[in-house]
């Protein structure tokens, strides 16, 4: 199809202003809390193991390295400053995930990441109340547990169902081809992204925590309840996934673990395998302080400010514009 | 046959499921930050109209669907076939019977331009064009000094459609109906 280019931004004049007043509100919000600025690298040497998410590769040739990977998120670079002693930090930048387009995604977004050294999961959690609530207005989220939300809206409990009884459930979506290699934490998805998130945060905002272990990433885990959980947490406003935040996982043997199961999960679905990044996991060897973190999207904080449902209005220029 | 992966499905693709050629009408890419991306599609099976919704693991693919939409001159029926002909200068003709034509039927006239649909190079569904003109051939009579306030007559045209029409519409005259929502639009003046 030959379409005549579009030169015209998709979002409106008062989008923009607006974009420009949240990033203004974020950085006063930090600035008065005294956490530092940083920026680090869009364009990294390695990519990121996590089986879900595609990195875009770049043809970098610079010295003796060739090839790279737009970050899909800052994530390892503000660890290795963290390591270095920077104490608290905050940063505003671009991503980049290969494939992710529609109504609530963009292959490029804007991420506001942050840092606090010596706040566990829970304390971060009411910090992001303070800076999403302080922008949207909205009411203070409720925290459920991962396993109670699954239960109320999916009726199934996440961490006692088997394998079978969870695919079962998944037939209201796929047909069991389909399910055959999806295994359990993509039934979990599918539950969490089809039967409980367009239930979240309706009314009033609300934080979800307490993932099973096997969706940890890079949070650690202990023991509640007799089941292994992640401290990890999600916020969901009207729907819509805002963030997702970790008490961070500190011990570089753990990590590389993660890693390497990544990896292996990864060579089994048919991808490649990813380049370990070994200078984020010596950072982790020098040591990590004692901290939280959480990333949170500021495309879509924007588009709840402006109560719109579709990412492309509150961007200058959507992917299919750029 | 060529096919699709997930993140090229867009509105207005045609694809095969279930081994029945289908559109795509809407593709919501649904995932969760960290966790398994998956596409919601919502599909016209071309067969049958009816709308499908199916759920997809990102990456997944579906065969392409030989469908095409071609430009054709709508000639004559047989009682069995109405026949279109190619208007590429080719002058192609195929057949299509009456579950391709459906409701194109009522606005079927000799000589005028229609879509249709082939899947597999047979037609698969006929397309009016929007408007279409057609001449009144039944109606009560006109009422003088009658003109646009208030009231309506159903008409017959050419075609056997019965559209409504304003009461000073008369027999010969021809009209400009809209073929999607079956209401008439207005005369066309004669020369």
């Amino acid at each position: 199809m030959n379409r005549e280019p579009v030169w015209q931004p998709s979002a409106s004049q008062a989008a923009l202003k607006s974009r420009a007043q949240q990033l203004a509100f974020v950085r006063g919000f930090f600035a008065k809390r005294e956490v530092l600025e940083v920026e680090t690298p869009v364009l990294g040497r390695c990519g990121v193991t996590d089986v879900n998410l595609d990195g875009i590769p770049a043809q970098v040739s610079a010295g003796t390295r060739k090839g790279g990977w737009l970050q899909t998120s800052p994530e390892y670079h503000m660890k290795r400053l963290l390591a270095a002693g920077c104490g608290s930090i905050f940063q505003i930048s671009r991503v980049f995930r290969n494939g992710e387009q529609g109504r609530r995604h963009n292959p490029e977004f804007s991420m506001l990441e942050w840092y606090r050294t010596g706040f566990d999961d829970v304390t971060l959690m009411a910090e992001v109340s303070d800076l999403v609530c302080g922008w949207l207005g909205c009411e203070r989220p409720e925290i459920i547990q991962y396993r109670d939300a699954l239960r109320r809206w999916a009726h199934i409990d996440p961490f006692a169902a088997t394998d079978l009884e969870l695919m079962r459930r998944c037939e209201e979506w796929l047909e069991p081809e389909q399910l055959a290699d999806l295994g359990r934490d993509g039934c979990l998805d599918l539950l969490m992204s089809f039967a409980v998130e367009p239930n979240l945060g309706r009314g009033r905002p609300v934080f979800i925590t307490g993932y099973p272990a096997s969706q940890a990433s890079l949070a650690r885990v202990s023991k509640s309840n007799g089941y292994e959980t992640a401290h990890r947490f999600e916020l969901y406003v009207d729907g819509l996934e805002l963030c997702n935040g970790y008490w961070e996982l500190t011990d570089p043997r753990e990590q590389r673990l993660r890693f390497e199961a990544d990896n292996e999960l990864r060579s089994r679905s048919g991808k490649p395998e990813m380049e370990l990044d070994e200078a984020f996991l010596a950072a982790l060897d020098q040591g990590l302080p004692e901290c939280s973190g959480v990333a949170l999207g500021l495309d879509r904080l924007l588009m709840l400010k402006l109560g719109v449902q579709d990412i492309r209005e509150v961007l200058a220029f959507p992917f299919e514009r750029a | 046959m060529a096919s699709y992966s997930t993140n090229e499905f867009r509105g207005g693709l045609k694809v095969l499921l279930d081994g029945d050629p289908c559109i795509i009408l809407e593709n919501e890419f649904v995932k969760p930050g960290k966790g398994q991306a998956f596409n919601r599609v919502r599909l016209r099976n071309l067969m049958t109209n009816r709308v499908w919704e199916r759920t997809f693991k990102s990456g997944e693919s579906l065969e392409a669907a030989d469908v095409i939409d071609q430009d054709m001159e709508y000639l004559y029926t047989d009682g069995e076939f109405w026949h279109f002909m190619l208007t590429d200068g080719s002058f192609e003709q195929y057949p299509a019977d009456a579950k391709a034509v459906g409701d194109a039927l009522k606005w079927l006239k000799e000589q005028d331009v229609y879509t249709v649909t082939l899947y597999n190079g047979s037609p698969l569904s006929v397309t009016p064009p929007n408007f279409v003109e057609l001449e009144v051939v039944d109606t009560d009579p006109g009422m003088k000094g009658d003109t646009a306030q208030g009231g309506s007559k159903p008409a017959t045209l050419s075609t056997g459609a019965v559209v409504n029409v304003p009461l000073f519409i008369t027999i010969g005259e021809v009209l400009k109906v809209d073929t999607r929502s079956g209401e008439y639009v207005s005369r066309v003046k004669s020369s």
